[in-house]
């Protein structure tokens, strides 16, 4: 174990350089953040995860976010363990009808203010699973999504260029309270 | 004469179903495939049911034969697999919530997919009902005794994880009962594919579990191939196992790492977080996608590979080659990290076999199956690898699996890339004349995955089932965790890593 955390300390760090924020993203947030500042983040963002009937793809790449080459918490972003500890619920999947009052209850049970997500292509509109009886036709069916971050499944850059402009939209222009 | 072939050749032979034969019985022989399956002389694949008939996938092990026995029930009424085999059972439960197909004597008629949300009841069945969408208070099965007490966890959890709901009962410490409750990422796809085009319901199978994109997206194309009776290229065939390969290699990677983490040894992590990354980033430069999602495609592939990307898998390779050992070694000569995974979570070799356990979870608990020895589909029939087989069943055997099958895919990825042909990489897909049937078994990272449907006269997906290896490998790990501390759960669920998605389907 000494050897390898030796060579840890001589290998140059294997985190890359920050991304720039996504263009559309701040767009779009643009429109949903558009009322009073109630309160500044700072540069702190929590995250709570909810699959809402994703097939894993993009839990996988939430995953590799954590990994040395993003390592997310740089930026002041982490995921937390309870929806009470959130700011933003980052929600995958075209939300199955299985998991519609889960999310609602994780949703009521995250305090103001707060932004909801929705990560990937089916989180959107359902995607290929739209139509089903079984789905509704993504997360903005359940919850009010303030951003979608598009892809099948969005590779962990994409990821960190959405969350970035969340946190940049928060900042500059305002955290709009639910209530 | 082997039990399987008999029972085939009693019953009623189905035309163009390939590569196995499929035979529609009577009750009497379906009832004697039941008590072979119950006294081990067969293995049971798969059970999914159609509109008034129900159909159940068999392996002969001892002869590496397949078949599929199906038992016509208009009135959708027919006798119990699970009633004497208990690993039919929460197949049973969901035919049942999709079909309406009822299993006479089953010990078990609670719902298993259907929550009670969908409005309807029955969805894929011939006879829709529209129903009140309330959700009936679900009940666990009782474990009594004194000063027991009951944790409930999820669907949301409070990692990255799926949903799925577990119920312990716990004395002090120790988990007394665990039972899970799933079927919250139903998403409908077997219901989506009826009825789709060939190439769209290929999309649906990749999304099924994403952490096997590849595996799923291999056992539909070649489930349709043999329907079809296509030949794919060369090249095609040889490029899908080197995706596959680098599939698990991926998911492996991680999975030992996360193992790891979940017992508080963040330093394994790190470093495995990194080898996952990095076949990630080689799969991308190969295949254009990170987890390759739609490159394994009905009849072939849809990328060709370039030197470019053929360079960036041997750099992983040997990186892989170059840091991948140290990390063993720490993993074993970690004593705080072995106390926790070695003789915790153990499944026993009886239940690995009896409920034919898939992948690492089968092989670490005595059950010496790998489809791609077994079944032997090429390319692996012209190459060289061993199957880690352990005895232990417990977190570390499964770790240890892992590792060795680490290796071998590293050996495999490297005989493909010296051996890939040329030529081309994909053939259309002929017109059909009437309706053809398919299956397949493949083996993915957790275990083997079936795929079988059917392909009607208009080249339409009439049907198809998808099952994941997670149907067996779930209920054992109730029995694995019983009797360990609450605290080492997640070790043992993340030794098993069970597919929820793959599962709920």
């Amino acid at each position: 174990m000494r050897k390898l955390l030796f060579e840890s300390l001589i290998r140059p760090p294997l985190t890359e350089r920050p991304p720039r924020v996504s263009d559309a993203a701040v767009d779009e947030l643009a429109r949903a953040l558009n009322g009073v500042a109630h309160r500044r983040l700072g540069r702190s963002l929590s995250i709570r995860a909810v699959d809402a009937g994703s097939c894993n793809g993009c839990e996988l790449e939430m995953h590799a976010l954590n990994n040395a080459f993003y390592d997310i918490e740089r930026f002041g972003i982490r995921f937390v363990a309870s929806p009470r500890h959130a700011d933003v619920l980052l929600v995958t999947g075209p939300a199955t009808r299985n998991m519609r009052e889960a999310l609602k209850r994780t949703y009521d049970a995250t305090p103001n203010p707060k932004w909801v997500v929705a990560l990937g292509d089916c989180a959107q509109n359902g995607g290929c699973f739209a139509g089903s009886y079984a789905v509704v036709r993504g997360v903005s069916e359940v919850l009010p999504v303030d951003l979608h971050i598009p892809g099948c499944p969005p590779p962990p850059i994409e990821i960190l260029k959405g969350l970035l402009a969340l946190l940049e939209g928060a900042n500059s222009k305002a955290g709009v309270a639910r209530n | 004469m082997p039990a399987l072939t008999d029972l085939i050749l009693a019953g009623k032979g189905v035309d163009n179903h390939f590569p196995w034969s499929r035979a529609v019985v009577t009750s009497k022989r379906w009832s004697f495939a039941v008590e072979q399956l119950a006294e081990g002389h067969l293995s049971l694949l798969g059970l999914w049911g159609e509109p008034g008939t129900v159909h159940m996938a068999l392996l002969d092990e001892a002869v590496g034969n397949i078949g599929v026995v199906s038992l016509l029930c208009p009135d959708g009424r027919y006798p119990s697999v699970g009633l004497l085999h208990p690993p039919a059972l929460r197949l049973e439960r969901a035919a049942a919530d999709l079909f309406g197909l009822l299993p006479q004597g089953a010990p078990d008629t609670r719902r298993w997919l259907d929550h009670g949300y969908w409005g309807i009841s029955f969805p894929l069945s011939a006879h829709v009902r529209t129903s009140v969408a309330t959700a009936p208070p679900y009940q666990f099965l009782p474990a009594e005794g004194e000063s027991l007490h009951q944790i409930p966890v999820g669907p949301v959890h409070a990692g990255i994880i799926e949903p799925g709901h577990f119920r312990f009962t716990a004395s002090g410490e120790t988990v007394v009962r665990l039972e899970e409750r799933l079927g919250y990422t139903h998403k409908g796809i077997e219901g989506l594919m009826a009825g789709s085009d060939i190439d769209h319901a290929a999309k649906l199978a990749g999304r099924t579990s994403g952490d096997s994109t590849v595996a799923y997206s291999l056992a539909f194309s070649r489930a349709v191939e043999a329907a079809l009776g296509i030949e794919v290229p060369a090249r095609a065939v040889w490029l899908r196992a080197l995706m596959a390969e680098l599939e698990r290699l991926a998911n492996h990677l991680g999975d030992i790492g996360a193992i790891c983490n979940d017992a508080a040894f963040a330093l394994m992590h790190a470093h495995c977080g990194v080898l996952r990354e990095r076949v990630l980033r080689a799969s991308d430069a190969a295949f254009g996608h990170r987890l390759m999602r739609d490159r394994v495609v009905p009849g072939g592939v849809a990328t060709y590979l370039n030197d470019e990307g053929t360079t960036a898998i041997w750099s992983l390779i040997a990186e892989i080659r170059q840091r991948f050992p140290a990390l063993v070694e720490l993993y074993d000569n970690t004593a705080s990290l072995q106390d926790r995974t070695v003789a915790t979570g153990r499944l026993k070799v009886e239940l690995a076999r009896q409920y034919r356990a898939g992948g690492y979870v089968g092989r670490a608990s005595g059950r010496d199956f790998d489809a791609r020895r077994s079944l032997a589909y090429p390319p692996y029939d012209a190459l060289n690898f061993n199957v880690p087989l352990l005895q232990e069943g417990d977190v570390n055997a499964r770790v240890w699996i892992r590792i060795h099958e680490v290796e071998q895919s590293l050996s495999l990825v490297e005989q493909i890339l010296r051996q890939l042909p040329g030529g081309p990489i994909r053939v259309d897909l002929a017109q059909t004349g009437g309706p053809h049937e398919g299956m397949a078994l493949v083996e993915g990272f957790r275990g083997d995955i079936l795929a079988w449907l059917r392909i009607g006269k208009s080249g339409l997906i009439e049907r198809c089932h998808l099952r994941d290896p997670s149907w067996f490998q779930w209920p054992l790990l109730e029995a694995a965790i019983e009797g360990n501390i609450v605290a080492d759960f997640p070790l043992c669920n993340k030794s098993f890593n069970c597919s929820y998605s793959g599962h709920d389907l």
